[in-house]
């Protein structure tokens, strides 16, 4: 039985496993920084997959760990990046700045539109998600005196990242832009991992699981999803800051329907419910996207359709561990 | 003394049927009471007006002291009133440990703080400590609920409730379905529930309700029918008539029965 000190006790014990740093998570936060080291030519690259990824694991906190169905996660990352450039270019040109307003404002979005996905069921979510996005784009479209329009919000000029190390100016091959995405993300990704391991995280499981067996241990459901929600349209709108200031530019496209569909394709790719799902399915989207492009412009989306189509019916777990494939099905 | 949980004149109408009609129930500090009626006798609408599932029509119900009717299922909870399920209702998604410990953390408030991680608290598993052992879920407690036996998960049940710290426990048919083998084991948990805990048993099982309770409330058509002593209802003919299915309302459960 359990003894004094809480090494002695099996529960704290195991509770500490749960929690504990698995050698692949390590050696995937690694290759953040070997990304920027190691692949100096394809700086735009790996910029644009650290963005999605951030996106994706946004998307995972509320599909994967809460359940929450959306069709319209882009509402966040369009505001997210609508706000940066609005900053940059009539405020203040600082990026850190302009990433803290930029969070900030589409936390408050997250906020305001949670109270809409506490009720109903998935299809309602589902169409709730997408009508938000879809007002947000008709907003950004039709208020062209602030956001351009069509056109989208042109001339936004960043100005030097400041840190403690040196200001740092964005470059046209990207290897600062792409150290300050993959940065964000790193420690977005630290940020959510103790989120999923504290209590709150595991509540978001259970609710999850069994919403009134939540209530009946004395769990708020409404304002847990409410806070989720919150906190995942801060990254998605982190993520749609770190796409503004790294192409100086904000488009329609951010909010676009596309948008949402593709983060959803990229967090599936990768899996759900575990955190990394996002930044797996984001470079496996943008290398296959890449190499099939190169290969095939024409034909990428019916590539990409088989694609999943062959992922969701083998299974990831089996697609991903090939020397199970001859072997028989159970 | 407060009475650990009252109602009174707790009236829910579905349209022009009255599930709960008129039911006032006093359940006392440290009370073993069973809760028993046939089928459709509104027991299980008198759990959720309890729990806080349903909203009743009219009349109150009272939690030492303090009237908690309007309060929601997890407002409830945290002020003790806890309740298990007829059908199992677990985070099958969990570990054991992973659902005690997110219960225990969340009757003590800990589940709103984000940066601690489960666990890190020592009081915590402490106390999960002590509720695996109780309910026999050491050697389980770090499979995946969904892998676990059904009388494993019953006990998962019990367990997870205990975790919320209750005043009041409803134990709603806590061996529903639960192979003779293993209903030893729910009835000794049953029996050993700390005495501080009032409990309000809803049961079937004619053999636990008469090993447990002291006391007995019969629910018959969403009304008390009779209530007393746990060997005065067993002798009640009355009692027995509904319970043979002969009476269907109060004027037929008046005829003597047989055996």
């Amino acid at each position: 039985m359990s003894g004094a000190g809480p090494s002695s006790s099996p529960a704290a014990r195991s509770l500490a496993r749960y929690a504990r740093w698995r050698a692949w998570e390590l050696a995937l936060f690694a290759v953040l920084p070997l990304s920027w080291l190691l692949l100096p030519t394809h700086s735009l690259l790996v910029n644009e997959i650290a963005i999605v990824a951030l996106f994706a694991v946004s998307l995972d906190l509320i599909l994967g760990y809460a359940g929450i169905v959306s069709l319209g996660h882009a509402a966040f990352f369009g505001f997210g990046a609508y706000a940066a450039a609005l900053f940059a270019k009539e405020m203040n040109a600082d990026p850190l700045l302009g990433l803290a307003v930029a969070v900030g404002a589409s936390a408050l979005l997250g906020a305001a539109s949670s109270v809409l996905i506490l009720r109903g069921s998935d299809l309602t979510r589902l169409m709730v998600t997408l009508g938000v996005a879809s007002i947000l784009y008709e907003l950004a479209n039709q208020l062209d005196g602030l956001t351009g329009g069509a056109d989208g919000l042109q001339g936004v000029v960043m100005g030097p990242l400041v840190t403690p190390f040196g200001r740092f100016a964005f470059d046209l091959s990207g290897r600062v832009a792409c150290a300050y995405s993959l940065t964000v993300l790193g420690l977005s990704l630290l940020l959510a991992r103790r989120l999923v391991h504290s209590p709150f995280g595991i509540s978001l499981q259970a609710l999850r699981d069994n919403r009134l067996r939540a209530e009946s241990i004395g769990l708020s459901v409404r304002l847990r999803l409410a806070a989720v929600y919150t906190i995942a349209a801060a990254f998605a709108g982190a993520a749609g800051a770190l796409l503004a200031q790294t192409s100086g530019f904000a488009s329609l496209d951010v909010f676009d329907f596309h948008r949402s569909a593709e983060v959803l394709l990229v967090l599936v790719i990768g899996g759900t419910g575990y955190l990394y799902g996002g930044v797996f399915g984001a470079i496996v989207f943008k290398l296959l996207h890449d190499l099939i492009s190169a290969w095939t412009p024409q034909y990428w989306n019916f590539w990409l359709g088989l694609f999943l189509v062959v992922l969701v019916l083998v299974g990831r777990d089996r697609f991903v561990r090939p020397w199970t494939w001859l072997r028989s099905g159970r | 003394m407060t009475a650990a949980l009252e109602t009174r004149s707790l009236v829910k109408r579905f349209g022009g049927l009255a599930a709960c009609n008129d039911v006032s129930l006093t359940l006392e500090q440290g009370a073993r009471h069973a809760l028993i009626g046939p089928n459709g006798a509104g027991k299980t609408t008198l759990v959720n007006l309890l729990t806080g599932v349903l909203e009743p029509t009219s009349g109150s119900v009272v939690l030492a002291g303090e009237d908690i009717t309007r309060l929601s299922v997890h407002a409830r909870v945290r002020r003790g009133m806890v309740r298990t399920f007829q059908i199992t209702q677990l985070f099958n998604g969990l570990t054991p440990l992973a659902s005690l410990a997110l219960a225990v953390s969340a009757q003590r408030g800990a589940s709103a703080g984000g940066w601690r991680r489960l666990g890190d608290d020592p009081d915590v598993a402490r106390e999960c400590d002590s509720l695996l052992a109780r309910f026999g879920l050491v050697d389980v407690m770090d499979q995946p609920v969904a892998a676990l036996a059904y009388g494993k998960r019953r006990l998962l049940e019990i367990a997870t409730a205990l975790a919320c710290r209750p005043r009041v426990l409803l134990l709603d048919e806590p061996v529903a379905g639960v192979p003779e083998g293993d209903r030893q084991e729910i009835f000794e948990t049953i029996g050993a529930l700390p005495t501080d805990v009032s409990v309000l048993l809803i049961e079937h099982d004619m053999d636990l309700v008469f090993n447990f309770a002291k006391t007995v409330t019969v629910l018959v058509n969403g009304a008390v029918f009779a209530e007393g002593e746990v060997g005065a209802i067993a002798a009640d003919p009355r009692v027995k008539a509904v319970y043979l299915g002969e009476g269907e309302g109060e004027d037929d459960a008046s005829r003597p029965a047989h055996g």
